[in-house]
């Protein structure tokens, strides 16, 4: 099928899972028992019924569920049920950004990293940088992230003192050095165990073999008929990297007091602010499918056999 | 002086259970001359071709000699490096596999043609078109803007053995060359295997356990087993009557139509 | 077949330095989990007014030191130790009940029914799971509990997938057609015939499977949408010993170091498994 036909498909895919975790957040928090204003201290029951009224609490569940669409539908997430003078739109608004720059950031500079780690790594099969190379990977992938930030955050900022721990002061990029390092490790180490481990695997196809066999230097070799097929596996990982790199902002946000959308869903988490939770976590999901469709994309670019069709 | 000199020719692989795939091979290659190796699968034919172009795996080991054009070609990297494609040409077995799937067929020949002719890219692509013309691969601009996968199983064999002959070899190596192919397509690429080796005055190290491929190609015979040569006469020798007991045998499975065993 | 796959399988893991090694080492901390906290002279909630904060081999019985209220931190890590592993191994053991009876009738059965399971399964796989726990905890509140159910409903997933798989090869082998022939029921088919083969792969993927479900929950409970205190998790103790670090960074290093530990074992042994059990998957 053509380029385009292709990606309307995976467009038109993606939207179906976006509806469903939509409705599943809508649903489970409104089934939960009891209501976001329990925790209060006590509420008379007129004022109660009023903010439930106000917020629309009191419709039935669906309508409550098409007001919510429809609002959606506009850009509105709702009201924060716990910050009471900001919408959760002004709040994703406002964080955004911030996590936005620091999960592209350590993605990029995953792939910077742990391509090229994982190239040599392959390369230098059985001697000291593929074994070195190696135990960092297993370490990283097995070190958490919330372990590793304190300890990232201990040594640099506080013994050596070279990069600030805390805060956003926008413009100041020093600041983000250390979250985004913190965020990269895991992704670099796995890309680097991934890629060393693709590569090995193609350098063995019959096809490399015959490349050599024709008389190619053994650099073009590796670059122009080994490296692509390798990098096919890394591309697909980029859709789980993304949910990974999101979900460790969590906590680096929080570590490093970083005003991004991680940090408030984890307030709003800690609050039981039901809107906030489910409007950040849609936000979250819609960027999730949009990354792994940008890695079907690209995947699907480099593979002629998936763009052109073929015939066996 | 002989085209190519394989003396006391020795591959052992490492491993959990080592094996010995080839055990102390004599062989030699004149100019123009048509050499078939006989023998099953597990004889140790491939292994003898990988290790004369220095293209065995890394557990692999090759002792002794092997004499291209006078240069010895083990243990020198580089020599053997430099001899392949242009000193050496190889076919593949299976011809899906040997090509890269994710580039243009005119792509990866004119890649072979630049690096050994030194040609700019517009004449290498010329040179590629000229020699899908060779191979008789009809339609031959449109095949060079197509990848592998659009191409059909007969076609991908004659791309192979265009990539191994567009550096121009005096010796084509030809690893069981027709064994992935359909019956009707085997003859038509051993046809043109035999005008190409005439055409352009290759030589040709032919290694197949098939009997009709001998006979089509082959001007001399060398029959494998467990590593070694048993025996080797002229093909006109081996079909009349052969000398070993393991030739005899290959020449009695093959089936006739003269009636029942 | 069995005793000989199973002999090879137990013969090539005895030679495999990593899996002994981290089976060992798990083996001592589950010991300490389990049973450490009796020999340790202090209770976890347990205040020690005399020595707050103290750094570790300095004050009287208390072996790696207190944290700021005075707790001692042997204790509370190992409390955290068997807090996290009994959360993981309830969790994975619900994954593994639910994914395996779903794979495997879904295997066994095939077609549309097949069809229709495996689309459940994908659906739910595409959901984004940390996020949805964090969600199950808003709403059904932090704890323990809540913290296994929503684990466990997204743990069965890949579990299934694999079970899945193997049931329909193993589908196509004679003696469960013979089964089938001999007029055998399907759940007796699929209790007596499949499941006992389907061992292997479940095996390990449950043993790999504990080590994520560790780290989550770990995570959850460092941002304090786990397990709460005053109960400890190797979670919450590495929260309050970042906040601590400066100070006292004994406090992190240690549930830190215990957590790494528990997953690199349970890795290490996970992998070993596979290269025993799974040939096909040898790297």
């Amino acid at each position: 099928m053509s380029s385009l036909a292709f990606v309307t498909r995976r467009l038109l895919g993606a939207i179906p899972t976006l509806a469903i975790i939509i409705t599943l957040s809508f649903l489970l928090t409104r089934l939960a028992p009891g209501g976001p204003f329990d925790e209060e201290q006590a509420l008379p029951p007129e004022i109660r019924a009023n903010l439930e009224a106000a917020y629309g609490l009191d419709q039935p569940m669906a309508v409550q569920f098409g007001r919510y669409v429809m609002g959606l539908l506009h850009g509105d997430f709702g009201p924060s049920f716990k910050f009471r003078d900001f919408t959760v739109s002004e709040l994703i608004a406002s964080g955004l950004p911030v996590s936005l720059t620091i999960g592209i950031a350590a993605l990029l500079l995953a792939i910077a990293l742990g391509v090229p780690a994982g190239v040599w790594a392959a390369l230098a099969r059985g001697r000291w940088p593929d074994r070195l190379l190696m135990s960092f990977a297993v370490a990283g992938i097995s070190v958490p992230v919330f372990v590793v930030a304190p300890f990232l955050a201990l040594a640099f900022g506080i013994w050596l003192r070279w990069l600030p721990v805390a805060g956003w002061a926008p413009g100041r990029s020093s600041d983000l050095v250390l979250p985004v390092v913190t965020l990269a490790l895991p992704v670099i180490a796995y890309l680097a165990r991934l890629t060393r481990g693709s590569l090995l695997e193609v350098l063995r196809a019959p096809w490399v073999r015959a490349a050599r066999a024709r008389g190619l230097p053994g650099r073009t070799v590796l670059l122009r008929h080994a490296l692509p097929a390798a990098l096919l596996p890394v591309v697909s990982y980029l859709g789980p990297a993304t949910a990974a790199v999101l979900a460790g902002s969590l906590v680096v946000e929080t570590i490093f007091g970083l005003p991004g959308m991680g940090r408030h869903l984890v307030q709003g988490a800690l609050n039981r602010d039901y809107t906030l939770v489910m409007g950040m976590v849609i936000v979250y999901a819609a960027l999730m499918i949009v990354l792994n469709l940008l890695a079907d994309l690209v995947y699907a670019w480099l593979d002629p056999r998936i763009r052109r069709g073929g015939r066996s | 002086m002989r085209l190519l000199e394989i003396r006391a020719l020795t591959v052992d692989f490492s491993g959990r259970t080592p094996v010995r795939a080839v055990d102390g091979v004599d062989l030699t290659v004149d100019a123009r001359e048509s050499v078939a190796i006989v023998g099953e699968s597990g004889s140790g034919k491939s292994q003898l071709l990988h290790a004369c172009t220095g293209l065995l795996s890394a557990n692999g080991r090759a002792l002794g000699s092997v004499r291209f054009a006078g240069d010895e070609l083990l243990g020198d990297g580089d020599r053997a490096a430099a001899v392949r494609g242009r000193g050496i040409g190889f076919v593949f077995q299976d011809a899906s596999g040997s090509l890269t799937p994710h580039r243009r067929i005119g792509d990866q020949l004119a890649e072979i043609a630049a690096a050994a002719h030194g040609l700019a890219r517009g004449a290498a692509l010329v040179e590629s078109r000229r020699m899908l013309e060779r191979v008789h691969l009809p339609d031959a601009p449109r095949r060079l803007a197509q990848y592998p996968h659009e191409l059909s199983g007969g076609m991908r064999q004659r791309v192979a053995i265009a990539l191994a002959l567009v550096a121009r070899p005096r010796l084509l190596f030809a690893d069981e060359p027709t064994t992935a192919l359909d019956v009707t397509v085997q003859a038509e690429i051993l046809a043109l295997l035999a005008e190409l080796c005439r055409d352009l005055g290759m030589a040709l190290l032919l290694v197949t356990h098939d009997l009709g491929v001998v006979a089509a190609l082959a001007d001399r015979i060398a029959v494998m087993y467990a590593g070694r040569i048993v025996e080797t006469s002229s093909a006109a020798d081996f079909f009349g009557g052969p000398k070993h007991s393991y030739s005899a045998g290959l020449l009695a499975a093959v089936p006739t139509l003269a009636g029942p065993p | 077949m069995s005793s000989g796959l199973w002999g090879d399988a137990f013969r090539q893991l005895r030679g495999d330095r990593a899996a002994m090694t981290g089976l060992v080492v798990l083996s001592w901390l589950v010991i300490a989990a389990a049973a450490g906290p009796l020999l340790v002279d202090y209770r976890e909630d347990q205040i020690d007014w005399a020595n707050m904060a103290v750094p570790p081999f300095t004050a009287e019985g208390h072996w790696l030191g207190t944290d700021r209220l005075g707790r001692d931190l042997l204790v509370r890590t190992l409390h955290g130790l068997r807090v996290s592993l009994v959360i993981a191994l309830a969790a994975t053991l619900v994954s593994l009940v639910i994914g395996v009876a779903w794979g495997a009738v879904a295997g066994y059965l095939r077609g549309r029914t097949d069809a229709l399971m495996m689309r459940f399964v994908d659906v739910l796989y595409a959901l984004p799971q940390v996020f949805f726990v964090i969600i199950l905890t808003v709403v059904f509140g932090r704890g323990p509990l809540t913290l296994l159910i929503a684990i466990g409903a997204f743990g069965w997933l890949t579990m299934a997938r694999i079970v899945r798989g193997q049931a329909l090869a193993l589908r196509e082998r004679e003696f469960v057609e013979a089964a089938v022939v001999g007029g055998a029921g399907t759940l007796r088919i699929v209790l007596r015939h499949i499941v006992p083969n389907l061992l292997g792969p479940v095996i390990v993927y449950a043993t790999l499977t504990v080590p994520q479900v560790i780290l989550i929950e770990s995570f959850l409970s460092f941002l304090g949408i786990g397990i709460q205190e005053p109960l400890a998790s190797l979670g919450n103790l590495i929260a309050d010993g970042a906040a601590e670090m400066e100070t006292a960074p004994w406090m992190l290093a240690v549930p830190a170091g215990c957590l790494v530990l528990l997953v690199f074992c349970f890795n290490f042994l996970g992998d070993g498994l596979r290269d025993a059990l799974d040939p096909r998957d040898r790297r």
